[in-house]
């Protein structure tokens, strides 16, 4: 195999050796949100509240399965704008299937079966059709997003029937004093970490996100890989779904009209995952959620207006997008006519 | 039955098919009839949507929209994106509100503010994805949000002050609600700035570089254009072009509302694509732009008058998008193929009965071995001397494919040396009066080599057929030449649908698609002046001042036309039935003419000839290397009288001294002999040819002090 695909170059290029000790931007984003995680502790009054940590955690997880969605597709040369939209419909389609008499794991399992018909499209359209991702995902996205308010269901906030006090504890509940939603994000964490490293499908995805030419003529069967790529996005995101969720007892549609998925884009990009594909990996989106979900936290402490929000949200996405531009130059020899 | 397919192929366009899809404008017709479905189907349903009323209101949106469907469309065609029109446009709305509400400034301070806002955010764009080189789409979405917040701050703080004061100007409202000529001003507007990009984009080298970035950045970058600045530009224009758009909104309607501009940006990237912009760049036009604004706005309109909800209505514009993004990436990828299948177009041809050529049938074509004895110039330091020529100092001129003319220096013709350089592929040459090279460059066009040195471009271009598909003035393949008495150039252009190295495609055709063009040095000009030739090859005086030679190679004859006198215009066959595919024709020192026959006819070609759907079929099914191919590599020589009567034949049957014979020269006794594909000059003594005699001398008389 490619000794790029070997050992792959995450920390290549904003490695710096220096006695031994390495340097890289993932270990910049751990370190920068701890200052912030101790610096918000001391000056912002709310912030060590306990209420405020759950909040946190809470957020924290969600972006977090988002991001490991993202990052997946990501590291295989592509990007999946369709998160947001299928978190938010999934999981309408169960609860508005659950209001209406089915039982609740049973409508869990048609909202999965949604999201796994959503997959195999978004797939089919990048894989076979050879669409570029960023505009099948768009597309798909608000094609998803109508259905759900036009045809799935009536209201924006589907509320989940009462008594189901066992849903409600990925959301809510904690074993040995941390919450559910955060052992799930840890475990998917690792499931996908082992799956990336140690697996030969999770090595093909590296493969061709590095070059997928040359992928190709190695014999990998790029196709499937892609469609198996957005199928773990859309898992991701239905675990994401499931616990925003459980976790307000309902879903709201609107969330797709937010910036979440700029969020999500801003933990992959500031996490050390370049656009260009083939770097980066699980750890990469653990350090970017925390320093992201942090910031997103602090903002909403500090009583910063939403849209004020946005603008310092977007901002520091551009100037990571800038950063990530200059440390992962784009390699016009793989780069593709119409990979814009 | 066979006249009925000789019928069939003569009328039968298909052709024009082919030649229909090599335009680019070919593209178009996809989405023009994607707007006549589109309007039908509404005047079927609605006829009150084409009223009077309803027109003007919608033709001011179509104003507003298609601007900024163009701006996306000038992005696209240079390989980017620009997902930020919508907020620009949303930003340029609330620049002008403020400009005239609330600062109550003059209309020409409020276009010129807007404009530079949006000029900004383009730049901004600009300098980041052109020269930063970010990748366009993930910029412009996050710029979209930027500016959009941006755009909701001002509103929470101006929305109200805004609403509350009316500016009073007349211009202003004029702008917005005016009509001239019972047309709205907006879309007036909008029509000028449609057409002054289309000269921009077709005609103006800024819309050049543009669709060069988009087609190969790396190219464009390695002739030299500045691709970065470029890039830079088209951003801005887009900004530009968005704010003018808000700009139209803001005087039309006057609000300041939060749902501005969204969405936009989708619905002009599916209009855009829809009109045949493709994604990636190279492949743009404002013709595109402006069918996809239609197509897209008369259907967004029309669902909101049946009154179906915003969240499918987006759905159905995303499935839309989808379905013209999928047909753009494979049409792109497989338009090549289509072409393929449909360019080479067949044509039924029926060659009379070939002529004996066996050793004992006694014919002028016997075989014999007498080219066997030639001796070689020059073998393995030459490739593709297709003709030979010499000057008044017996110094031996042969191009190459490198696009040189070599001269091989009398008398041993032992040393060589590069004449000039031209480019393409030389291949006819002759010298004039004055002793300049003329030559006919493959690729190129006719060209004039100075005793000097010196290369002069004479013609490359030609009068355009009426009504032609394929722009058939640009020279494609000039390949022979000769030259009256008068100093005219008569030349023959092989084929105009074709390039060089697919002569073989010509080949299968078998259609008449050579011409006969005449350079007139006097005043400088180009005409053609016989079409519809199959591969015109050789050209040579007959030596009369009012007529000349040309042999058709795939027609197998040898036609003479006259220029001038009585019979001035007409073409009469010659040598009508060759046994081969005649190629260069020259003087011979006892009056009479030779030609070079670069191959042989086969019978299953000639059959194949008759049967067009067969050669179409192996035109598309199998691989090139496959094909029925004319024989090129077994020829001989020929002498032929004016009046037509082949007198002699020269053969090599074994073709190893030298395989190939385009073309043969005579000179003081020998014979040189010239070969496309060949390494090397052959050399062949001839037994009772004039030993002084030289094509120059005898036609342009003895040296005329030029030199």
């Amino acid at each position: 195999m490619n000794p790029a695909v070997e050992k792959p170059h995450d920390s290549d290029v904003a490695t710096r050796r220096d006695k031994g000790f390495v340097i890289t931007q993932e270990l910049i984003v751990a370190v920068a949100a701890a200052v912030l995680f101790v610096l918000f502790s001391v000056a912002l009054d709310n912030f060590l509240t306990p209420g405020n940590l759950v909040a946190l955690v809470r957020n924290v997880a969600v972006l977090g399965l988002l991001s490991i969605g993202m990052a997946v597709v990501v590291i295989g040369r592509g990007v999946d704008l369709s998160l947001v939209a299928v978190m938010a419909v999934s999981l309408t389609v169960s609860i508005v299937l659950a209001n209406k008499g089915y039982g609740f794991g049973e409508a869990l399992v048609i909202g999965l079966g949604f999201v796994l018909v959503v997959a195999l499209v978004l797939g089919f359209l990048v894989a076979y059709v050879e669409i570029p991702s960023i505009f099948a995902t768009l597309a798909v996205a608000s094609i998803v997003y109508g259905l759900g308010r036009g045809v799935i269901a009536d209201l924006d906030v589907n509320n989940i029937p009462s008594d189901l006090d066992w849903f409600l504890f990925i959301g809510r509940g904690s074993v040995l004093g941390i919450p559910v939603s955060i052992w799930l994000f840890a475990f998917t964490a690792l499931v996908l970490y082992l799956f990336l490293r140690r697996t030969g499908i999770g090595r093909f995805i590296y493969a061709l996100g590095d070059n997928l030419e040359t992928a190709r003529i190695t014999g990998i069967p790029v196709r499937p890989v892609i469609v198996l790529q957005y199928i773990i996005s859309g898992l991701m995101a239905f675990l994401a779904g499931a616990v925003t969720a459980a976790s307000v007892a309902s879903m709201n549609m609107r969330i797709v009209n937010s910036t979440v998925i700029y969020d999500v884009l801003l933990v992959v990009v500031l996490g050390g995952i370049g656009l260009t594909g083939g770097r980066g990996g699980v750890r990469n989106v653990v350090v970017g959620t925390a320093l992201i979900g942090l910031l997103l936290n602090a903002m909403t402490i500090m009583d910063i207006s939403y849209t004020v929000q946005n603008l310092i949200k977007s901002a520091v996405l551009l100037l990571a997008l800038i950063v990530d531009a200059l440390l992962n130059p784009r390699d016009e020899q793989t780069a593709q006519q119409g990979d814009i | 039955m066979e006249a009925a397919t000789r019928l069939y192929y003569r009328y039968f366009p298909e052709k024009l098919l082919g030649e229909v899809l090599t335009k680019r404008w070919s593209d178009n017709l996809v989405p023009a009839f994607a707007v006549l479905l589109v309007v039908g189907f509404f005047l079927a349903r609605d006829p009150g949507f084409f009223s009077l009323a309803s027109l003007t209101e919608t033709s001011r949106q179509l104003a507003e929209f298609s601007i900024i469907v163009m701006a996306m469309g000038i992005v696209l065609l240079a390989g980017g994106l620009d997902l930020s029109v919508g907020s620009v446009f949303a930003l340029a709305n609330i620049t002008a509100l403020i400009c005239m509400n609330l600062l109550g400034w003059p209309v020409w301070a409020t276009i010129a503010a807007t404009l530079a806002v949006g000029a900004l955010c383009g730049a901004v764009n600009g300098f980041l994805i052109g020269y930063l080189r970010i990748r366009a789409f993930l910029t412009t979405l996050v710029t979209l949000i930027i500016i959009r917040s941006i755009v909701d701050i001002i509103l929470l703080r101006y929305a109200v002050a805004i609403s509350a004061v009316f500016p009073d100007s007349d211009f202003w409202f004029f702008l917005g609600e005016g009509n001239v000529l019972g047309m709205p001003v907006s879309f007036l507007v909008a029509v000028a700035i449609v057409l002054t990009w289309h000269v921009v984009l077709t005609r103006a080298r800024f819309g050049w570089h543009l669709s060069a970035v988009g087609g190969s950045r790396r190219s464009a970058f390695n002739a030299g254009l500045n691709v970065k600045r470029t890039v830079f530009l088209t951003y801005v224009w887009s900004g530009v072009l968005a704010s003018a758009s808000g700009l139209f909104f803001a005087a039309r309607l006057g609000s300041a509302g939060s749902d501005t501009g969204v969405g936009l940006e989708l619905a002009a990237l599916t209009a855009a694509v829809l009109g045949g912009n493709s994604l990636g760049g190279g492949r743009g036009s404002v013709a595109k732009s402006v069918l996809g604004a239609i197509v897209v706005l008369i259907l967004t309109d029309s669902m909101v008058r049946i009154g179906i909800s915003g969240g499918i209505s987006s759905a159905i514009l995303g499935g839309i998008l989808l379905l013209v993004v999928a047909i753009d990436v494979r049409w792109l990828k497989n338009r090549h193929k289509i072409l393929n299948k449909v360019y080479v177009s067949p044509s039924y041809f029926k060659l009379p009965e070939m002529p004996e050529t066996d050793a004992g049938s006694g014919t002028p074509y016997a075989l014999n071995d007498r080219l066997r004895e030639v001796s070689l110039i020059g073998k393995g330091q030459i490739e593709g001397p297709e003709v030979v020529i010499f000057d008044r100092h017996d110094n031996l001129y042969c191009p190459n494919r490198h696009g040189d003319i070599v001269r091989f220096l009398a008398p041993d013709y032992d040393e060589w040396e590069i004449f000039a350089h031209i480019g393409g592929h030389p291949l006819g040459m002759a010298f004039d009066r004055h002793d300049n090279l003329n030559v006919c460059v493959g690729g190129m066009g006719l060209y004039r080599i100075a005793p000097d040195r010196r290369v002069e471009k004479l013609t490359d271009e030609t009068n355009r057929t009426f009504l032609s598909v394929i722009d058939d003035s640009r020279l494609k393949l000039a390949d022979d030449l000769d030259i009256a008495p008068d100093g005219r150039i008569f030349f023959s252009e092989a084929t105009i649908r074709y390039d060089m190295h697919d002569w073989a495609y010509d080949a299968l055709e078998s259609r008449g698609n050579g011409r006969l063009i005449c350079y007139d040095p006097r005043d400088r000009s180009t005409r053609t002046v016989l079409r519809n030739l199959q591969f015109p090859n050789g050209v040579c005086m007959v030596g009369d001042g009012e007529s000349f030679f040309f042999a058709e190679t795939w027609g197998c004859r040898i036609n003479r036309y006259w220029f001038a006198g009585a019979k001035k215009g007409t073409c009469e066959t010659v040598v009508p039935n060759l046994p081969g595919y005649p190629d260069n024709i020259n003087r011979a020192s006892d009056g009479n003419f030779w030609v070079a026959l670069v191959g042989m006819r086969s019978p299953a070609l000639d059959l194949a000839l008759r049967k067009p759907g067969l050669r179409k079929r192996m035109a598309t099914r199998i691989a090139r290397d496959e094909w029925l191919f004319p024989n090129i590599n077994t020829g001989c020589v020929l002498k032929f009288a004016p009046d037509g009567e082949v007198l002699e034949s020269l053969w090599d049957l074994g073709g190893v001294n030298h395989p190939m014979v385009t073309s043969m020269r005579e000179h003081k006794g020998y014979l040189y002999l010239g070969g496309l594909y060949n390494d090397r000059i052959g050399r062949l003594k001839l037994k009772d040819a004039d030993p002084d005699w030289t094509s120059q001398e005898f036609y342009w008389g003895a040296e005329n002090g030029s030199r």
